[in-house]
């Protein structure tokens, strides 16, 4: 997700990468607990807290390796430490885009690595956009990278906004809101903040 | 030839002890019953590394069958039956069942030397047929 822009990743700017995300994630934590209380069981904001700091306890070993590698043990991570179903979801985006990036990619790699992570995690949640979900921010930012162009950090950003709020008027259909049926109508989809927040975090870096 | 083993996942440890006690109680010894509760910090939740540990407790050459809960649950025991053993991954199943009484019915059927399949089918009729 990295070379969005014209950056070359070294290991510096990994770091920063991987500690705004990690920041945004652990900063946010009572915001979107409070969103999944709504719809969801309460954990999505503790859960993914654990999931980062459980990376950030390793960070200089991260920020070392080469891009594709990290982003595998970022996802190995979340997948061991998250404790819900956020875990499986957000390390199969990271672990997938860890197996199809090239160590040093270019926009056109991006994008595709970006499709193939959202299509491992619309297997891994047997769902896809128009759910309710953090497929409804990925799709659209997807689309937007690979409409490519100018200011495209941000771009990204502003899209993501848009979409995590375009969440909230809808129904939920998978997961633990889809319970709720018309009653998760008018709540922001927490999965759907937490993939925007990870999204600006990236592209703050990447853009400022 | 051994029975399938069956693995009950709760995102509250209480509620996955409670239910393979009561597995235990049906079935006795015939059916190797593991149970796993709770997030890596051990609050409500599921553990991946766990559920895996769980899967193998159980083990049988006649495979696995898993009852979840919730939501969660089934994504990170799904997740957790990718990271076996490639010889291990084929032979463990999720049934969609209610997780008490479908883990005494799997169990049941599995108690009498059921193939995994017929397990499976066992505990889920007890869902509504979609």
């Amino acid at each position: 997700m990295s070379h969005v822009g014209s950056n070359t990743i070294d290991a510096a700017l990994q770091r920063r990468l991987i500690e705004a995300v990690a920041a945004t994630m652990i900063g946010h934590a009572e915001e979107l607990t409070g969103l999944d209380q709504a719809i969801g069981d309460g954990d999505h904001g503790l859960n993914m807290k654990r999931g980062f700091e459980a990376i950030m306890v390793d960070i200089d070993g991260l920020a070392a390796k080469p891009l594709p590698e990290a982003l595998r043990a970022i996802g190995t991570q979340l997948v061991m430490k998250v404790g819900g179903a956020s875990g499986p979801l957000y390390g199969t985006l990271f672990i997938t885009l860890g197996k199809e990036l090239p160590a040093e990619p270019g926009p056109a790699d991006t994008a595709r690595a970006l499709g193939a992570a959202i299509a491992a995690v619309m297997a891994r949640g047997k769902s896809q956009p128009g759910q309710k979900t953090m497929l409804d921010v990925l799709a659209p930012i997807h689309a937007e990278l690979l409409a490519g162009g100018d200011d495209l950090t941000t771009r990204i950003k502003a899209r993501a906004a848009d979409a995590a709020d375009a969440t909230v008027p809808m129904k939920a259909l998978r997961g633990r809101a889809s319970f709720l049926g018309d009653r998760s109508v008018g709540h922001m989809d927490p999965g759907a903040r937490s993939s925007s927040l990870m999204i600006a975090a990236v592209c703050d870096v990447l853009g400022g | 030839m051994a029975n399938v083993g069956i693995v009950i996942v709760s995102h509250s440890a209480k509620v996955a002890e409670g239910a393979a006690d009561m597995v235990r109680q049906m079935v006795g010894t015939a059916v190797a019953v593991a149970h796993t509760g709770g997030n890596p910090d051990g609050g409500l939740g599921t553990d991946v590394a766990a559920i895996m540990a769980a899967i193998n407790s159980a083990w049988s050459d006649a495979g696995v069958a898993i009852l979840v809960d919730l939501g969660g649950a089934e994504t990170n025991s799904e997740m957790a039956i990718e990271m076996l053993a490639d010889d291990r991954r084929a032979r463990v199943v999720m049934c969609n069942a209610p997780i008490v009484e479908g883990a005494v019915i799997a169990a049941t059927e599995a108690s009498g030397g059921a193939p995994l399949d017929m397990v499976r089918r066992a505990a889920e009729e007890l869902s509504p047929q979609t």
